[in-house]
């Protein structure tokens, strides 16, 4: 062997025993369970054990059978709500927000982190805190509404204001991070394009909408995205704030609490089902997968034109 | 010198894995997984009489999570792994593991304790399809009303034991500002309960009968003029009943500010600890008039099982034979709080003995003991409905129907020619 050989074996081996530890865990903790899952998708499950193989019937039974069809189309719409709100209203005021922050007003570091504080807290820590607020009972924001007049409401026991209680809890856990990817995105416009903007006599409303939202392109690419796969992925904020039925009466069930129903049952009241649990997990994956990336293509496509 | 090293220290891993081995064979130690946290001492005190009358068999107590209970058990099954003895659910839960494969089957003629244990007892821990038994049951657990003694003498008024008193007792109560049910809907399993403790003295053991024979189903007129007594007692519900969820329910009982909770004995243990000074009762619900009977409503809810692949199946196999006699049961009926399975352990506590005599007219949590075989379970269609109807969105008639259809999936007799 040549030194150049070994040289070059050597350097191999070295991206080898670097590139190991990522590539076991990503295969042992995501590649697997994907694919175990796919191949549950198509088994029919007898108990705990797969009891043969069913072709598309799982996905059948939770596509087009009274009553999993109903209710699968019921959490899907959820999520639907839940990434729409959360666009609208989490994300609109981060935008808001991020300029706010742009200007450098007075004290504007202290707010930066004010803002981006609650993204670093456990979405369990911040449902439960949430939760003990809104407690019809003891709740701080029944008693602060009480000063004013209103009367005690319980927020996440009426079938109309359970989800918007929980969508409000998530927008104020993660409001920080879409402004912040706001603020690097408007950062980067240089302070010139400003400044000429605002001698040729642009107020603040005209540099939002006309040049500073066409320049955020790339960032508002990111945040729809994830805020898309966050959406439809929900599961922490309404198993902690809801339980794994989405109470009350399943109007805060999402596409991430019923696929877990399905595979695992609860503990009082359901059964498990690996099989039609799978298939929920797949439809999801796939669902996301292939709406993430249309709707990546199109946003880049945006991104180029303006 | 490299090759020296490598070949030395391949010596001491082989010895050290080879005592390792030889010493879990020799221990006889056997391995006991439970969801029950919180019964830790308990169990280790047990299990150590355990040893004392089987030396040389030592119980490791392992505990999980119970909401994670199922999955990781489920999984270490799969993988041929698991606890020696295990901790199961009964019915719907228990064929889940038996139908697989995962448990071994306990023969009447190796494991005589079995006779210790009532028909019913052994039904829930039964395999339907092939009619064998793989658990011994550990408890019942029996539905009823618990009630503060002192607030209901402070307000003057009587336990109620009719229909009609016991919404009078309500508005009573109200009226000297004190909560009548500690309940809520937020939870949905305590709506399963709260729904059984009231609906099964309107429907008597009859309906469940018809039901079970296919000559009736949950749009009986029977069943949904039960549940319409239901809404009956909304106005005694905390305020925002809706959004009131178990912990906050025992919140409210233990500490005094409403006089009842509804619920199961299995409640009678955790409300004495949390208040010892709390003047506890046990009382079946309200009959439908007076001078008529009334059911508290019961399940099995528990047993032991060997994993069929336990590497110590006779020493598992002993230690759940054990698990079926009163030297076990009665401590742990005690100590646990709750009622035995076993016919012949009686119970030397006051109060579980009063609800030992209510259980002589006990009818079944019917949705647990019949509809949890199969999806979906009559327990989730139920729950789900109970809320919807409690909170006003969907009606008696409404909540029978989804039932109804939702069981005729796999249940023959419901479905409709």
């Amino acid at each position: 062997m040549t030194t150049r050989t070994v040289r070059r074996w050597r350097q191999g081996g070295w991206i080898v025993l670097l590139l190991a530890p990522a590539l076991i865990i990503l295969v042992g903790f995501v590649t697997l369970p994907l694919l175990a899952a796919l191949r549950y998708a198509f088994y029919a499950f007898d108990g705990l054990a797969p009891a043969g193989f069913v072709g598309l019937a799982n996905f059948q039974t939770i596509l087009f059978e009274a009553p999993y069809a109903a209710w699968t189309m019921r959490a899907l719409g959820h999520n639907a709500i839940v990434f729409v709100c959360l666009m609208l209203f989490q994300n609109g005021l981060a935008y808001l927000l991020a300029f706010a922050l742009l200007k450098t007003l007075p004290g504007h570091r202290l707010h930066q982190v004010i803002v981006f504080l609650p993204v670093v807290l456990s979405a369990v820590i911040v449902g439960f805190l949430w939760k003990l607020m809104l407690h019809p009972l003891f709740g701080v924001i029944n008693a602060a509404l009480g000063l004013i007049g209103i009367a005690p409401h319980p927020w996440l026991g009426d079938e109309n204001t359970a989800l918007g209680a929980i969508i409000l809890t998530n927008a104020w856990h993660w409001l920080g991070f879409p402004a912040l990817i706001f603020l690097a995105g408007m950062q980067r416009i240089g302070a010139e394009t400003l400044e000429a903007a605002r001698l040729d006599g642009a107020g603040d409303w005209v540099l939002l909408r006309r040049i500073i939202w066409p320049l955020v392109a790339p960032a508002t690419t990111i945040v729809f995205t994830l805020t898309f796969i966050g959406s439809f992925n929900w599961f922490e904020l309404p198993y902690v704030m809801a339980g794994l039925t989405g109470s009350p009466g399943g109007t805060t069930d999402v596409l991430g609490l019923y696929a877990y129903r399905l595979a695992f049952g609860s503990a009082t009241a359901g059964l498990q089902d690996f099989g039609r649990g799978s298939a929920m997990a797949v439809l999801m994956f796939v669902f996301l997968a292939v709406v993430s990336a249309v709707a990546l293509k199109f946003l880049r496509r945006r991104e180029m034109e303006i | 010198m490299f090759a020296k090293t490598t070949r030395r220290l391949l010596l001491a891993a082989t010895a050290t894995f080879g005592m390792a081995m030889s010493f879990a064979a020799q221990a006889g130690e056997v391995t006991f997984w439970t969801w029950r946290q919180e019964d830790k001492a308990v169990y280790t005190d047990l299990f150590a009489a355990f040893t004392k009358s089987h030396p040389g068999i030592t119980v490791k107590f392992e505990a999980f999570p119970n909401e994670n209970y199922n999955t990781i058990v489920s999984t270490a099954l799969a993988g041929g792994k698991g606890a020696d003895v295990l901790h199961v659910r009964a019915y719907g839960g228990l064929e889940a593991m038996a139908k697989a494969g995962y448990l071994v089957p306990l023969d009447p003629a190796k494991v005589p304790e079995l006779k210790n244990l009532p028909a019913d007892a052994l039904a829930s821990e039964t395999l339907r399809a092939d009619g064998k038994i793989y658990a011994v049951s550990l408890a019942g657990q029996t539905v009823g009303i618990l009630i503060n003694k002192d607030l209901f003498a402070s307000a003057g008024v009587a336990v109620p034991t009719n229909w009609a008193d016991f919404l009078a007792a309500g508005k009573a109560l109200k009226a000297k500002g004190i909560t009548p049910i500690a309940n809520g809907t937020a939870t949905p399993w305590m709506d399963a309960v709260f729904h059984s403790a009231f609906t099964n003295p309107f429907l008597g053991p009859q309906f469940v009968t018809d039901v079970l024979a296919g000559k009736a189903n949950f749009e009986d007129k029977r069943y949904v003029d039960a549940l319409g007594h239901l809404l009956e007692l909304r106005d005694m519900l905390p305020a925002g009943f809706t959004g009131v969820d178990y912990p906050t329910a025992q919140q409210l009982f233990s500490t005094g500010r409403a006089a009842m909770f509804v619920g199961g004995s299995f409640e009678i243990g955790p409300f004495r600890r949390a208040n010892p000074k709390l003047n506890l009762d046990f009382i079946a619900p309200p009959a439908p008039a007076a001078g008529q009977p009334t059911h508290v409503s019961r399940w099995f809810d528990s047993g032991f099982a060997v994993n069929a692949k336990s590497t110590h199946s006779e020493d598992a196999m002993a230690l759940v034979r054990w698990l079926a006699t009163p030297e076990f049961a009665i401590p742990a009926a005690e100590k646990l709080g709750n009622i035995s399975s076993l016919s012949n352990a009686a119970n030397p506590d006051p109060l579980l003995g009063k609800v030992a005599e209510l259980n002589k007219t006990a009818m079944p949590y019917i949705m647990l003991v019949h509809f949890r075989y199969e999806s979906p379970t009559g327990s989730d269609l139920l729950q789900d409905g109970v809320q919807k109807m409690m909170a006003g969105t969907m009606t008696p008639a409404e909540v029978g129907k989804m039932v109804t259809d939702g069981i005729a999936k796999y249940y023959v007799p419901f479905q409709k020619k």
